[in-house]
């Protein structure tokens, strides 16, 4: 065969064929760029799609370019809204999205939404658009009510997950659950975790007897421990199950009931719930303990020994999150039982007692972190920290991708010897050469935003409080962060410079939160003017930052890139700085 | 949000001037450093060595004042409002009051009881009877309540209708609804065994 000197081409069936097996979207956006024609043919055959930032472009420049989507994931608002630090009315609404994809993808099978504001309205455009509508989840999202939740039971006949993580629902009644047609069999995953009010039990029992394909149930609070039973027996086949409220009255038949019920769940791998946990009916569950790989403690508020009798016999754990009542005591044996634990996430029990009431130190970490080798993620609330168990813990941890501490006074130094954390942390991430998210607490100077410059080449997301003398400190992170993608801060003395220095990095970000800091109503200007690619978004409840000089710091700032352009849908708080005209009100 | 220190004089126009060099490498650094607002609540004596500005301590109207307890920081420590309000709750249901209505067969309205406030039957029993200006009389496992016409009862998790006293203080205390009074022959047929 000759050669020819363009590059041989592959038929179109045969270059989309192989893009099929990419399912990364890193992968896809790689593909794409690499000419005209693979842009063209991946484009048409992408079927999934991810917009971390729902600001990052509209949904007409999404459908232009992508014609057949069947999943898409969404978010909106920034990741301090979880703090309350978002005021309300922010943004973040999906319904501009729902109607343009009404239209575009009518089969469309999966939305995944995560801080987005979702009305009534959008749930039931979603419920009667899609006539091949599988998957909802919607992460720590609001705006909805339950009579949404009965647009979705009532319309999508083939829906197999319902994932309501988190979310803030107003519950107006129980009776939506009932809404799911006897023909409706196909439920996978069901979470209603987050619902306040009771769901109509009979309806519920109903559904779960119905669906022989359900592997996820997570019930809500008010789903009471003597029912379970009725469930698990409908549903033998559960990989993920999170109780109601875990305590009744203490009787023997209960117990049993429950026991037996459990014993008879083979395949149960995670448990969650838990809520107002009894310990005398604990041992219920300890039949499944030794399969489960994941173990949602955190909101039994039982103290260590019993917490402790479970944990212990869970030897596959893979993930653990519990509260602080655990102790230090109780972490030590989680690591010398736990050898698999991969995540573990402390929170604390009592978040803004001033003191500590409950023996969670340092030490439980460091154990933790020496006795299980594969640990790779943890979040971790204390009120005590030193650096040399930051460095111990970096010395027998050097695979975290996450590492999320939490001193929980803010400015606390190490308590032996009252200097900073910044070699601790350095420690972090000069060892863990995969470290992908890092949040820091406790006194901190500019030094270890210089090692984090310096070491931290894989971050992608860093959150930062009460941290940092000057501006060197930001600068040091913006130069020297390569994958950086998001940051936030707040309540530190960064300003105007290392913006400014470093302002096309924006633009190689998703977004960057800076609250309580020193950057000013100026410079917010200066830096939409230089780069329309960004949306510069001040939000100050005192009024407009014009009738303040421009050195005058704002409050919050959220610049994020965007090729959506200026976005009309914010309220009478939110200014977006226009390149020259100044200033722009909704 | 306070009223901001105005900088009039120090606008400074260098320090916003877009450009590649590294802060600190010019002098006017130090002076927009100590220029720079604080925005820092007021927050307790930790070995502060990074303290250069002296607005560290203006209260925010948003924190609350209150001098006594700490000043609580919004949105910190990090703990989502999901987690928050569950065990808020907790906390709440632990010191609120356990209210439970009173019926009493022939009144004309109910009355309602805390029975939190309560160690045990006798002193439950001592504030019916005050409540209700009568006397309920001596309970016994045999015959129930003798010696008055009155005998309490209350009705329980599965709307049953039983006996106060029968079984153990707290298991009473989690399983009760509601309380009733009950008098006559009703009463007497509850505490025999007829």
């Amino acid at each position: 065969m000759a050669h020819s000197l363009s590059t041989p081409s592959f038929p179109e069936e045969v270059l989309e064929h192989v893009f099929s097996f990419l399912s990364s979207d890193k992968d896809r956006n790689a593909v794409s760029v690499v000419c005209k024609s693979w842009y063209e043919i991946e484009r048409c055959c992408r079927r999934r799609i991810f917009i971390g930032n729902c600001y990052a472009v509209s949904p007409r420049t999404v459908i232009q370019r992508f014609q057949d989507v069947r999943s898409v994931e969404l978010k909106g608002k920034p990741h301090f809204a979880d703090f309350n630090l978002v005021p309300e009315g922010w943004g973040g609404y999906v319904h501009p999205w729902i109607a343009a994809m009404a239209a575009a993808y009518p089969w469309l099978e999966e939305i995944r939404l995560k801080r987005m504001v979702v009305t009534d309205e959008s749930l039931e455009l979603i419920s009667k658009s899609f006539k091949n509508f599988k998957v909802l989840v919607l992460s720590t999202c609001e705006g909805f009510s339950t009579d949404g939740l009965a647009a979705i039971a009532a319309n999508c006949r083939n829906l197999r997950e319902l994932d309501l993580r988190e979310s803030e629902v107003e519950d107006l009644s129980g009776h939506w659950l009932s809404h799911f047609p006897e023909t409706c069999t196909s439920l996978v995953s069901l979470n209603i975790a987050c619902l306040g009010s009771e769901v109509s039990f009979s309806a519920l029992e109903r559904l779960v007897a119905r669906s022989p394909n359900l592997r996820t149930l997570r019930l809500n609070r008010a789903v009471p421990l003597e029912k379970l039973p009725i469930l698990l027996h409908r549903a033998p086949h559960l990989v993920e199950l999170g109780t109601g409220a875990y305590s009744a009255e203490s009787r023997p038949d209960v117990f049993s009931n429950l026991a037996e019920a459990f014993s008879a769940c083979k395949q149960l791998k995670g448990l969650s719930g838990f809520w107002d946990l009894v310990p005398a009916y604990l041992p219920a569950v300890y039949s499944v303990c030794s399969k489960l790989t994941s173990l949602n403690l955190s909101y039994a508020t039982i103290q260590s020994p019993d917490l402790v009798k479970l944990i212990c016999q869970c030897h596959s754990l893979q993930r653990l999150w519990v509260l602080d009542y655990i102790e230090d005591a109780g972490l030590e044996i989680l690591a010398r039982s736990c050898k698999d634990l991969q995540e573990l996430r402390v929170f604390p029990s009592d978040p803004y007692g001033a003191e500590e009431n409950v023996p969670l130190t340092e030490r439980g970490l460091v154990a933790v972190s020496e006795g299980c080798p594969k640990l790779h993620s943890v979040l971790y609330f204390c009120r005590r920290m030193s650096n040399a168990a930051l460095v111990a813990i970096a010395r027998s941890c050097p695979n975290f991708i996450c590492f999320r501490l939490c001193i929980i006074e803010p400015r606390t130094p190490d308590y032996l010897t009252l200097e900073p954390f910044d070699t601790g942390f350095g420690a972090i991430v000069e060892r863990c050469k995969e470290l992908r998210r890092l949040s820091l607490s406790g006194l901190l100077t500019d030094r270890v935003f210089g090692y984090i410059g310096q070491h931290g080449k894989k971050l992608e997301m860093l959150s930062v409080a009460f941290a940092g003398d000057s501006d060197l400190g930001l600068h040091h992170v913006l130069s020297g962060c390569e994958s950086l993608r998001k940051l936030e801060i707040r309540d530190c003395p960064f300003g105007d410079k290392p913006l400014l220095a470093n302002a096309a990095k924006l633009e190689t970000m998703r977004s960057l939160w800076m609250s309580s800091c020193s950057v000013s109503f100026g410079a917010c200007k200066l830096l939409a003017q230089k780069l329309p690619r960004l949306n510069v978004e001040v939000m100050d409840e005192r009024g407009p930052p014009d009738s303040r000089p421009e050195s005058c710091p704002v409050e919050k700032l959220y610049i994020y890139r965007t090729v959506a352009g200026p976005r009309f849908d914010m309220p009478d708080f939110v200014w977006k700085m226009e390149e020259g005209a100044g200033l722009r009100y909704s | 949000m306070e009223s901001i220190v105005a900088h009039e004089n120090d606008l400074n126009l260098k320090a916003t001037e877009l450009r590649l060099g590294l802060p600190g490498t010019d002098e006017s650094e130090k002076e927009s450093a100590s220029c720079t607002k604080n925005n820092k609540r007021s927050l307790p004596e930790c070995a502060e060595e990074s303290a250069k500005n002296d607005d560290l301590d203006a209260q925010h109207g948003d924190c609350e004042a209150a001098p006594a307890a700490k000043a609580q920081i919004v949105g910190w420590p990090p703990v989502r409002s999901y987690r928050k309000n569950s065990l808020q709750q907790k906390k709440a249901e632990a010191e609120t009051g356990f209210y439970v209505k009173v019926s009493m067969d022939g009144a004309p309205y109910l009355r309602k009881i805390d029975l939190k406030v309560y160690k045990g039957y006798p002193e439950l029993l001592k504030a019916l009877e005050y409540m209700f200006k009568l006397t309920i009389g001596e309970y016994s496992e045999r015959e129930g309540y003798r010696g008055s016409e009155y005998a309490p009862a209350y009705e329980d998790k599965d709307g049953d209708l039983m006996l106060v006293g029968d079984v153990p203080w707290e298991m009473f205390m989690s399983s009760c609804k509601k309380l009733r009074i009950m008098k006559g022959s009703e009463a007497r047929g509850l505490g025999c065994g007829v």
